[in-house]
């Protein structure tokens, strides 16, 4: 079964490539939606195609679909319209797949459950990497802030968190707000570090 | 009690009607709150209605009537009983392209049956196919654009090549060449504009004074079922529309769609087709083309039947359906007057007698029938001058196969 995953994201295309050979489907290519992508597709006559619900170029994709005399067979998204529930946890996950009619559902299920799991998996490891990068950022803002009070006010790294926080509090605010705050007003006072 | 109502859109100007009544308070009012879902393909667009993420969307209308024909992926009936917009397309083609045509860009809008003359010509000094981009096979954008090259005796599906890409893409695509020009809904023409390699060739306005566009489509199972809720919905718009419409607001209009949450693009490109003044070249003086884009006046959101029959009759002039009394019932039906009545029964906005009408008829502003308040309907006739009767589309068909 040749599968075709479309993507721009090479760190996701790469999550579900190897979790499809992992799973003993050897016949894989990735192919990036730019270009001629949707010749090199047809060259391909894949079997299944597997691509973000979010890609902007899934209305060429399906142009191809629906005009395309070089592939033997037509291709429809999913499977069997019956299965409502996986269709539904595909959508959730953000994959939609084309599959040549004729090929049994026993023999695509796999494969489609396989995408919605490790499409799962790609953007909780995204949201963790952005709660991460936003935990540093945050970080550094308050940082700042502390440095300037403590320069400003002599208090003390302590005291000069406990000022924001409870600044934070009496406002109703989040401290890294407060502390950006802070270092805007220093920045226009010049008196920022 | 508060309802909560997720809808699907792209960002485009006439998603306007839909993002005012979330951010003006509109649909507060109705007792509805409005979750509106950002989307970047019209497949995706349709999944997720089709398959119940979303309980409505702002689609293409030849789209709704593709979904419900089954001639698109996920067939499913559809009903549109709200029109969001009508007009608000533009042609625009790659600067070394329009060259070829005539170089005066404001007599190529006013004339567009010259430039259609002009643009059979320049496709014969073209170095290959000009490939031009059309966001949907079935969009507005596409059926009018053919319309208007098969009048100069371009075939659409011979003589050109049109490729499919959603309107965010287009820009990109013409800077690297994979286009030579494209149709879409505002902003990206303009956005093409200023960049400098592009400009205005056709704007949908002098194609058919009264194009029909995107309309609010939803699962006609859902719409049955929620009859209370749909019609606190069509209030809350039909309110939001004619804030949309008010010149006064336009700034701040193009301000509010200028949000990331929407178009994200800059309010000034935003604004050009909202206050009618089309720049059609970088650096020139803008064009009048009051009519550019319609939210509310002339009972423009009242889903006219006989326009779900006329994109039938496009449908099937380009072979992507096989006509039948069957098809153009289930067509025509897409388009739901009975529920916009129902909806604004008690409201002010004019409400049309009859729900099909001769489609192109209109010269010059026309007082109709009108079960209350005044309705003028605006000139409407296609550049061609063919007028559309739904109940004659044999004959209309007829018409077109003889002229080329």
């Amino acid at each position: 079964m040749r599968i075709v995953i479309i993507d721009d994201s090479g760190l996701r295309a790469t999550v579900l490539e190897e979790g499809l050979r992992e799973a003993g489907y050897d016949d894989i290519h990735i192919v990036p939606p730019r270009g001629a992508f949707v010749a090199r597709l047809e060259r391909m006559a894949p079997d299944v195609v597997l691509m973000d619900l979010g890609s902007p170029s899934r209305d060429t994709l399906e142009e191809m679909l629906s005009v395309s005399r070089a592939l033997a067979r037509p291709i429809a998204m999913f499977v069997d319209q019956s299965d409502e529930a996986m269709i539904g946890a595909a959508i959730d996950a953000g994959v939609s797949a084309y599959v040549v009619d004729g090929l049994r559902k026993e023999r695509v299920k796999p494969v489609l459950e396989l995408a919605v799991r490790r499409f799962n998996a790609f953007s909780k490891m995204q949201t963790e990497l952005e709660e991460a990068r936003t935990a540093l950022a945050d970080r550094k803002v308050l940082d700042r802030a502390k440095s300037i009070l403590m320069n400003q006010r002599g208090l003390s790294e302590q005291d000069a968190y406990g000022l924001l926080r409870s600044s934070a509090m009496n406002q109703g605010k989040k401290i890294v707000d407060v502390a950006q705050a802070l270092i805007t007003a220093s920045d226009l006072l010049g008196g920022g570090l | 009690m508060t309802t909560n109502l997720r809808i699907a859109f792209l960002p485009l100007n006439d998603v306007a009607v839909l993002a005012v009544a979330r951010e003006r308070g509109f649909a507060e009012e109705e007792g509805i709150a409005l979750d509106l879902v950002r989307t970047t393909s019209w497949a995706t667009l349709r999944d997720r209605l089709v398959y119940g993420q979303v309980q409505a969307a702002h689609m293409l209308a030849p789209l709704a009537v593709a979904v419900t024909l089954g001639l698109s992926q996920q067939p499913a009936a559809l009903a549109a009983p709200y029109k969001l917009g009508v007009n608000g397309n533009m042609l625009v083609m790659a600067r070394d392209f329009s060259a070829a045509l005539e170089p005066d860009p404001a007599r190529r809008l006013a004339d567009p049956v010259g430039t259609a003359h002009d643009f059979a010509s320049a496709i014969g000094l073209w170095r290959r196919k000009p490939v031009i981009g059309v966001v949907h096979r079935f969009s507005s954008h596409a059926l009018m654009l053919r319309y208007w090259l098969a009048s100069a005796g371009i075939d659409p599906d011979r003589d050109v090549v049109l490729r499919v890409l959603p309107p965010s893409l287009t820009v990109e695509a013409i800077h690297a060449g994979e286009i030579d020009g494209f149709i879409a809904g505002e902003p990206w023409g303009s956005a093409a504009i200023d960049s400098g390699r592009a400009e205005a060739v056709a704007i949908g306005e002098r194609i058919w004074q009264r194009g029909v566009e995107k309309v609010l489509a939803f699962r006609e199972t859902w719409l049955d079922e929620n009859p209370e809720t749909a019609d606190r919905l069509l209030r809350a718009l039909a309110r939001a529309a004619a804030w949309c419409d008010e010149p006064a607001n336009h700034e701040a209009l193009a301000d509010l769609l200028a949000d990331a949450r929407y178009v994200n693009q800059p309010a000034d490109l935003i604004l050009r087709a909202l206050s009618g003044r089309i720049i059609p070249r970088a650096g020139d003086a803008a064009v009048a083309a009051p009519d550019f884009v319609l939210f509310s006046r002339e009972a423009t959101s009242f889903p006219w039947r006989s326009q779900a029959l006329w994109i039938y009759s496009q449908l099937v002039r380009w072979g992507m359906v096989e006509h039948s009394p069957e098809n153009a019932a289930k067509a025509g039906a897409v388009f739901r007057p009975d529920v916009f009545r129902r909806a604004l029964a008690g409201s002010d906005v004019p409400m049309p007698g009859a729900s099909m009408k001769l489609e192109g008829a209109v010269a010059s502003p026309l007082a109709v029938g009108s079960r209350k308040g005044d309705l003028t309907l605006g000139a409407d006739r296609f550049f061609d001058g063919r007028v559309f009767d739904p109940d004659r589309i044999d004959e209309y068909l007829k018409g077109f196969s003889q002229s080329h």
